[in-house]
């Protein structure tokens, strides 16, 4: 109670003398789907930054780090709100204080903000989003990436590896367990498209035979007659570029009661302990396989397997698998203001902005890494896992 | 598979999800053909319906009722139909207790404020799923994250009665969906046309005025109509769930939207509209993700309607009425 209290008056200080907290405390927030099924997994990447913060001592130098943690999800969609996050954009901009953005979790929400907050000046880095369009020309639709920097410069950057590599990671798995016909699907959303044409240009190339496209509908109770059109095509493989909240758990569950003897790929965006929970862990055991832009936390080295441990103390329980991305973009954030800070300037956004650009072997929980010139990490390390009794269970990583 | 076989599968799907869209679409069309309101929140009864059914199989023990190797024996369809009953008359409850609440006191207001109460009804009910889903869900077994679907477990054995060599597939579950849901309809239809409540109900839905003057019981006609449409909308959760072994805070969405699509294609206010409707809807969605495209299929579905609208306003089975002033 009384530290509420304290908080509160701390709050009234700072409205009533704004320039004075404007110096001496920078904003760090992150805008995730706090609302929906995504919860849990970016619980643990909330708990990944706050971890990052408190390493610090929660200062820099003198700048005292401030952390805010914004939901982009609302309760009637139970996923990213496109409204929501607009919202939470402006507002970044609008708190003079706040000098970096942690988000987003989806790639299609990323859209939404990166214009925003390009214009604005204020470095976003992202933790989960893997489109690839989101930086590389050419992969996504004509006008991408130009149309999210307005003023030409790069102010986005991530520490996931995209897509195009995920979805070739995933075909050339296919081929080596011996998979013949595929039958691709995608959940129409910019990440669910975008994996899924990765996949595909892969596959065609390597020679596995796609016997059919489609997109699904992620709010429909059952896919059991698609099922039965993927039946009839002869597939060995269905590859679904969705997610959880797209309703991966439900294809999983009617591909086995339709009688379909296929195996089933999915990508990162299944590899959360609630896609087991839809899909019921029967439906999934040694026929899904989830490829994973990284490895399981368990199997981090050095600084990774330093996170792993502290995180299990700090919070009695594993990390989710994107809890450590959320832990190095804000270790990475950090580590620029102290570079700005040991410079003897002053921590703004503009400074931030410029020093997290220049983040080059950065050792961290994921090994050693620079931003590349779209602003993507060097890190290609990918896992494929699946799912054995119950748990994700690596069964192969590349490098 | 040939082609026969495609088709004779894509039936059976049409007909098992068309089967559990009709009960739904039965809860919106009696409602509307009594008291002329679009109840939004009907399809958020639903889900609660499906909550209560998981919270039971939890309670009872998931795992010793539901031992793989007993699968499919008597006690499971006495579990079933137990089920069905307990959803189905909680839903039938929660139903009256939103009218008496809720409606009740804007039964005189403009319609607009009635629609707009029935959506802000069918939020907090969104809301009460979200919440039921977390904590509580996690002490009987449903898993812990409360926004993300939940594994229903399997009830029925799930192995194929057409043999395991068989293409077409045709699980208990089909069957169940068919032997529970044919008997609530024709019940429905001789309850409505051969007991003096519904020939109350009758009454009140072509002039509500001239019924009362009659010495019918209106109000009570009106809780009876949301008691039953409630069960059939809790029978159908039940239904829904072993179907699609999922439920989620969210499947009354897509369930509302589907059955007051198929009351309207089959005539808002009419019953066997609304059974026909539903099936029908069920039938068109099996066939266009086969024969056209999944990324199609509401477009499909939402095209017929618009079609049949164009040439019967009032939906297949509707009455040319006069409008009320």
């Amino acid at each position: 109670m009384k530290n509420l209290l304290a908080r509160v008056a701390l709050a009234l200080a700072g409205s009533v003398t704004p320039a004075l907290s404007a110096a001496d405390s920078v904003k760090i927030v992150s805008s995730l789907p706090r609302t929906g099924s995504a919860n849990a997994q970016t619980t643990s990447m909330v708990n990944g930054i706050k971890m990052a913060i408190a390493e610090v001592g929660g200062k820099i130098g003198d700048a005292t780090i401030l952390y805010e943690d914004w939901d982009d999800a609302s309760p009637q969609r139970g996923n990213w709100d496109p409204a929501v996050e607009a919202q939470n954009a402006d507002k970044a901009i609008a708190d003079a204080t706040v000098v970096a953005y942690i988000g987003t979790y989806n790639s299609g929400a990323a859209k939404i903000s990166m214009p925003k907050l390009n214009t604005a000046g204020i470095v976003m880095v992202s933790p989960a989003n893997t489109a690839s369009g989101l930086t590389k020309a050419g992969l996504g639709e004509a006008n991408e990436p130009a149309v999210y920097r307005p003023t030409g410069k790069i102010n986005y950057f991530r520490v996931v590896p995209t897509d195009d590599v995920q979805g070739a990671v995933a075909a050339d798995y296919a081929k080596e367990i011996g998979i013949k016909k595929v039958f691709i699907l995608n959940d129409r959303e910019v990440y669910g498209k975008g994996v899924a044409g990765a996949f595909e240009n892969r596959a065609r190339e390597i020679g596995l035979e796609i016997v059919g496209t489609d997109g699904l509908d992620a709010k429909s109770s059952n896919y059991k007659s698609l099922v039965t059109k993927i039946k009839q095509a002869g597939a060995d493989l269905v590859y679904f570029g969705g997610t959880t909240q797209t309703n991966a758990g439900q294809l999983a569950k009617d591909i086995v009661s339709g009688g379909l003897k296929a195996k089933l790929i999915v990508p990162d965006g299944c590899y959360e302990n609630a896609f087991i929970e839809a899909a019921g862990a029967k439906a999934l055991q040694d026929r899904c396989f989830i490829t994973f832009g990284g490895v399981d936390p368990k199997l981090l080295k050095g600084k990774g397997a330093e996170f792993y441990e502290n995180y299990k103390k700090a919070y009695k329980a594993d990390p989710e698998g994107y809890a450590v991305y959320g832990y190095e973009c804000a270790k990475a954030i950090l580590a620029a203001m102290d570079r700005v800070q040991k410079a003897g300037g002053k921590i703004d956004r503009a400074s931030v902005l410029a020093e997290v650009g220049k983040t080059k072997d950065f050792q961290g929980a994921l090994g050693t890494w620079s931003f590349d010139e779209n602003g993507d990490t060097t890190n290609r390390i990918f896992s494929v896992n699946t799912v054995k009794n119950g748990e994700f269970a690596t069964v192969k990583v590349v490098q | 598979m040939t082609e026969t076989e495609v088709f004779l599968q894509q039936v059976i799907y049409g007909l098992s999800n068309g089967m559990i869209i009709a009960l739904v679409a039965l809860g919106y069309t009696m409602v509307y053909g009594i008291v002329e309101l679009i109840n939004f929140a009907h399809g958020d009864v639903f889900t609660l319906g499906g909550f209560l059914a998981l919270t039971v199989v939890g309670a009872l023990g998931a795992a010793a009722i539901l031992d793989p190797n007993t699968l499919g024996d008597s006690s499971h369809w006495m579990l079933l139909v137990g089920l069905v009953l307990t959803a189905g008359v909680f839903c039938g409850f929660l139903n009256v207790a939103i009218d008496k609440v809720v409606y009740k006191p804007l039964r005189r207001a403009p319609k607009l404020t009635q629609l707009v109460a029935a959506i802000g009804v069918s939020f907090i009910l969104v809301n009460l799923a979200l919440f039921w889903g977390g904590a509580p869900m996690e002490v009987f077994g449903g898993g812990n994250a409360a926004a993300a679907s939940k594994d229903f477990p399997e009830i029925l054995e799930g192995s194929n009665l057409l043999g395991e060599d068989s293409n077409v597939v045709l699980r208990l579950e089909d069957v169940a969906i068919f032997a529970i849901t044919i008997p609530l309809m024709i019940g429905l239809t001789l309850f409505v046309n051969r007991t003096r409540l519904g020939r109350g109900m009758r009454a009140t839905a072509q002039n509500p005025v001239a019924a009362r003057l009659m010495g019918i019981n209106t109000d009570r006609v009106i809780s009876a109509t949301f008691l039953i449409g409630g069960f059939l909308g809790g029978a159908a959760s039940v239904m829904w769930a072993i179907y699609n072994n999922t439920i989620s805070f969210q499947m009354g969405f897509r369930a509302g939207m589907d059955a007051f699509t198929a009351a309207v294609l089959g005539g808002i206010g009419s019953l066997p509209g609304a059974m026909i409707g539903g099936v029908l809807i069920g039938l068109i969605r099996a066939m266009s993700d086969q024969y056209i495209e999944t990324r199609w299929t509401n477009v499909v579905v939402f095209g017929v309607l618009i079609l049949i609208l164009v040439f019967r306003p009032s939906g297949l089975l509707g009455l040319k009425q006069r409008e009320k002033v």
